[in-house]
């Protein structure tokens, strides 16, 4: 579990990127933080490793405050993934897979035994693990990106719009690949994304910013949806509009959906 | 065009090739002083220079130091260091560090700031501590860039190196200067055909190096960029290769 207590972080030029956060992080599901650029979003994410120290409260991973953990040595427990891979460049495939259980002291033969199998967890084909990053499309760099989050297996997988540099049909793809993975392995995901179709499609709990680092709402999907809890909030999910504003009309005798613009959108199953 | 044959008599001499003061002799020693030069001045500018551009913090003074230090004239440092600490090498050592230093500054800076923000970003977030992260990360991209700088300051110490011989027994210089004293017109010119020759093969062996060090991930990256043009402006001021060596 993560846990937020009154997290506030304030930049040296007076800008507060997190005003007094409270969240908890349940375990085991996925939480994406959603936004617009400029809410704090990813300033928060990157508080749980330590990448960026709050000004102001706690952070706490099962309890323990993170600013009493060496952030190096907290770093290499928490998987993170960020946009654009940030594969290293001059490392074939398998090595930056590797980096991490190498760098905690793994022996170099289990480390790239274990990143082969790691390729086969992310649906690459091994045959790519020789091959330098540039020479992979740019899903495939994010899937090596998951790869090498995943490769100490750690409890906590922190990904930064990992999918926000890819096509949208690549796109559609790894969000249903995380779906399956996380299926399988059940870790305790914080994900970033401005894109709220993507956050309702991945996160057993959403958590909305605005801007200036404040919480609008934090609750699942479709509590979200029923109940927004303000006009900020209402109008970012678009509940009252297009594909979400939702109706029924009775064709033929079958209950048919359509949005608010009357597209089809399905049948109702009863 | 006498010039040139008195030159390459002189340099086919044989009595030339042996005993002390022979043209190889004089070679070692030019080698020599040259190592010695860019060792020093390396262990001086490159530590800083990664400092400068692993931290972002000091940019401008190196980069007020190296222009500094780059206007002042060899020879003229040269007298001065001579006058004050007397004949001998320390006087053309120190001219020569101090004629090293900019390039040299120049390319572990830049070399080091040419590395993707984002790459060191992940490697941190991954936990490499501070120094993992300049010798697994910066050194290795950067490498191409500083080695550009050794160059460009070994060419520079190379040719300059002659004029050890204004102040001290040592190198191709001494035959610069005894032709130029005795009037021996060929023996002056064949030194100065000896030195050019000198920097043209190390220079050559430097343009190996630079192009071996590039790391055969980024090599592929740059045919992936030259598809897809840049993803990041590179800033480099200071451009290692300004003097001595055009690319």
């Amino acid at each position: 579990m993560i846990e937020f207590r009154g997290v506030t972080k304030q930049f040296p030029d007076g800008t507060i990127a997190v005003h007094d956060v409270d969240i908890v992080i349940p375990p085991r599901k996925t939480t994406v933080l959603v936004g617009s650029s400029g809410s704090g979003k990813t300033t928060l994410l990157r508080m749980i490793n330590r990448m960026v120290d709050p000004t102001g409260g706690q952070v706490l991973i099962d309890g323990t405050d993170v600013a009493t953990v060496d952030p190096v040595k907290l770093r290499r427990g928490i998987g993170y993934v960020m946009q654009n891979s940030g594969l290293l460049p001059h490392r074939k495939v398998i090595d930056n897979v590797a980096t991490v259980p190498l760098l905690r002291g793994e022996s170099r033969r289990a480390a790239h035994a274990h990143a082969l199998e790691l390729l086969d967890t992310v649906g690459l084909d091994r045959s790519l693990a020789d091959r330098y990053p540039a020479q992979l499309s740019g899903g495939q760099q994010q899937r090596v990106g998951v790869a090498r989050g995943l490769a100490v297996d750690p409890n906590i997988l922190l990904m930064d719009e990992p999918f926000g540099a890819v096509d949208p049909i690549v796109r559609a793809e790894l969000q249903q690949e995380l779906l399956r993975l996380q299926g399988e392995l059940g870790k305790t995901v914080v994900f970033v994304t401005h894109d709220i179709d993507e956050a309702f499609l991945l996160g057993d709990q959403v958590v909305i910013m605005q801007q200036g680092g404040l919480i609008s709402q934090a609750a699942s999907p479709a509590e979200i949806l029923a109940h927004p809890a303000d006009s900020f909030v209402a109008d970012f999910v678009g509940a009252d509009r297009g594909k979400r504003a939702l109706h029924v009309t009775e064709v033929d005798g079958r209950r048919v959906v359509v949005d608010a613009d009357g597209r089809a959108a399905g049948v109702l199953a009863s | 065009m006498n010039l040139f044959l008195d030159a390459f008599a002189w340099l086919a001499d044989p009595a030339n090739w042996t005993g002390p003061g022979s043209i190889p002799q004089r070679i070692a020693e030019h080698l020599w002083v040259s190592a010695l030069v860019l060792v020093i001045a390396s262990a001086i500018a490159l530590p800083l220079g990664a400092l400068v551009g692993h931290t972002g913090r000091g940019r401008e003074p190196a980069v007020m130091v190296s222009g500094g230090l780059r206007a002042l004239p060899t020879l003229g440092v040269l007298t001065l260091f001579g006058i004050w600490i007397g004949i001998g090498l320390a006087a053309p050592v120190i001219a020569l560090v101090i004629l090293a230093i900019p390039p040299l500054l120049a390319g572990a800076y830049a070399g080091f700031e040419s590395v993707d923000r984002r790459t060191i970003d992940a490697a941190r977030a991954m936990g490499m501590r501070e120094l993992q992260v300049v010798g697994k990360v910066e050194l290795p991209l950067g490498m191409p860039i500083v080695v550009g700088g050794i160059r460009s300051a070994t060419l520079q110490i190379i040719a300059t190196a002659t004029l050890a011989a204004y102040i001290a027994d040592e190198g191709l210089g001494r035959f610069i200067f005894a032709g130029l004293k005795t009037r021996d017109y060929g023996e002056m010119l064949g030194g100065s055909i000896l030195v050019i020759l000198l920097a043209l093969v190390i220079d050559g062996c430097f343009a190996l190096t630079q192009r071996v060090v590039v790391p055969a991930g980024v090599r592929a990256t740059r045919t992936a960029e030259l598809r897809s043009g840049p993803t990041r402006s590179r800033t480099i001021v200071g451009r290692p290769n300004t003097e001595g060596n055009q690319e």
